[in-house]
């Protein structure tokens, strides 16, 4: 895919400069970023890596993040999907109409990190949906607002991880499209529910959550096991 | 544990290890750090000390001072456009009415939660009051508090035009981890509201050109309200490309230009959002 690599390499340049020399401080910090999901201290070791749980490795830095996000939006992309070629009973054509909206928006999320990371791209992952009672109007909205509430989370508190300004802007492109999303399920639910107490904070502002409270909430549906180890934590 | 076998270790996994560490983050770092571990109520007491010490540090870092009182403009613009819609006597009582009230008080917070953070930087938080606006834009809206069909119009524009004016700071805000985030968690609100609005607006109908389909997402740079004076705020929105990616139809899937437009919210600078803004000033 030649045309993907150029992308790539466009993309990702910002983020190849090397400073020599780490402070104990920010290397601590690094530490405590691959603390995040089952990291063990094979660090002593030469045979593995410090993070090694055996997972796919999402990556480090800009790339980790990315990488974090495609995953993400493969779960959302797959669960719309599933329920456009199915839908619950009872749904309207209103409904059935912005799911597909939301389908193909998510679909268009996922194919662009995917170009985007080019040959740093993750594969596709394994998901599991069998929780979900497809055919159960309640069962389905209930998983899309709680995969729509957790994408807005996770871009929010990704965005402090990103260290390019063009990656930021396009994650927040894309969060401001997950609040769309996340306000319509909410209101589909219980109407007026768009932005209520239950998601906002007391300050009126929306929560953030970092990478490993994020993929632990969205563990269920994900049989690849995942190594989120590596990725900035601040 | 050795250290330096753990360093070494890192970058054979992570050639990038050193460059993520860059200088941005190491002349940042120190107090990011620091704030990150402090409760979120006690963040804003946190911003005087944080923000003295990254000017010191880093003469070069942008106005995240006045970023916030931007941001606070548009807030007290909003706040202070509910106030009066919420007590207009047209909004239908029930949903509508608890929707509007709901979204005054959010912009009430923000207000307050803004005012804080800047105070507590060592700014001066601008200062608006009723008599501050007219959302008439100067004669453009006359019934915006007598024509309900207007009053969410003009609630449309300013949450789509908010959400692409906290977009558009962002990048500004890189400096600070917590400043940053706090502007994401808002901006998302802002979004939710939009979405929110642009519902009501179909339910009530009325929508211009006849035939338009408003959806909580931004479709092209349609608006569907039936004045130019808004378009400012939609111009953009039909971005198809990001990132040098072409969205349409990508890498095989069947991806409509609409639907490549709505799945990527666009962003506005400093100066078109004022631009925006401004007719809506006394």
């Amino acid at each position: 895919m030649p045309q993907q690599n150029s992308i790539n390499s466009n993309l990702l340049s910002v983020n190849e400069g090397k400073v020599k020399g780490v402070s104990r401080r920010n290397f601590l910090g690094y530490l405590g970023g691959a603390s995040a999901l089952m990291i063990t201290a094979a660090a002593c070791k030469n045979n593995d890596s410090p993070s090694d749980n055996g997972g796919v490795n999402l990556g480090s830095g800009d790339v980790g993040v990315l990488n974090y996000a495609y995953a993400l939006e493969q779960i959302e992309a797959a669960f719309y999907t599933k329920l456009a070629s199915s839908p619950y009973n009872g749904i309207s054509a209103s409904e059935n109409a912005l799911l597909t909206d939301i389908r193909d928006h998510e679909i268009a999320h996922r194919e662009f990190f995917k170009s985007a990371l080019g040959t740093n791209a993750i594969p596709a992952l394994d998901l599991d949906f069998s929780s979900i009672n497809f055919g159960s109007r309640e069962s389905v909205l209930n998983a899309a607002k709680a995969f729509e509430d957790l994408g807005v989370s996770a871009y929010n508190g990704a965005g402090k991880l990103l260290v390019s300004p063009d990656y930021l802007l396009l994650a927040g492109k894309i969060v401001s499209v997950e609040a769309r999303h996340a306000s319509y399920i909410r209101d589909l639910i219980i109407p007026g529910s768009f932005a209520d107490n239950t998601i906002l904070d007391a300050n009126a502002l929306d929560i953030s959550r970092n990478p490993l409270a994020v993929l632990t909430i969205a563990a269920p549906f994900v049989k690849t096991k995942l190594n989120a180890g590596n990725l900035p934590n601040s | 544990m050795n250290v330096t076998n753990i360093l070494n270790e890192i970058e054979k996994i992570d050639p990038e290890v050193y460059g993520k560490l860059n200088s941005r983050r190491k002349v940042m770092k120190s107090f990011a750090n620091i704030s990150g571990k402090l409760a979120l109520t006690a963040v804003p007491l946190a911003f005087g000390s944080m923000f003295q010490k990254a000017y010191a540090q880093s003469p070069g870092v942008p106005d995240i001072v006045g970023v916030l009182n931007f941001a606070l403009t548009l807030e007290y613009l909003e706040y202070n456009f509910y106030i009066k819609a919420v007590a207009s006597g047209i909004v239908p009582a029930g949903n509508d009415l608890n929707a509007l009230t709901l979204i005054r008080d959010h912009e009430a917070a923000h207000v307050n939660f803004l005012k804080t953070a800047i105070t507590a930087s060592g700014g001066t938080p601008v200062s608006f009051t009723a008599a501050s606006f007219d959302f008439t834009a100067k004669g453009t809206f006359p019934t915006v508090f007598s024509d309900y069909a207007v009053l969410l119009a003009v609630a449309q524009t300013f949450e789509d035009t908010g959400v692409r004016a906290y977009k558009g700071q962002a990048g500004n805000l890189m400096s600070n981890n917590d400043v940053l985030t706090a502007a994401l968690n808002i901006h998302s609100v802002e979004a939710r509201h939009a979405a929110h609005i642009r519902s009501m607006r179909k339910a009530n109908g009325g929508l211009v050109p006849a035939g338009v389909d408003v959806k909580p997402w931004i479709t092209g740079n349609q608006s569907g309200i039936g004045t130019t004076a808004v378009q400012a705020s939609y111009n953009g929105e039909d971005l198809t490309t990001q990132a040098a990616v072409n969205i349409v139809n990508i890498n095989g899937q069947i991806i409509s230009a609409n639907a490549a437009s709505e799945c990527f919210d666009e962003p506005l600078d400093k100066e078109s959002i004022l631009a925006i803004v401004t007719p809506f000033l006394a």
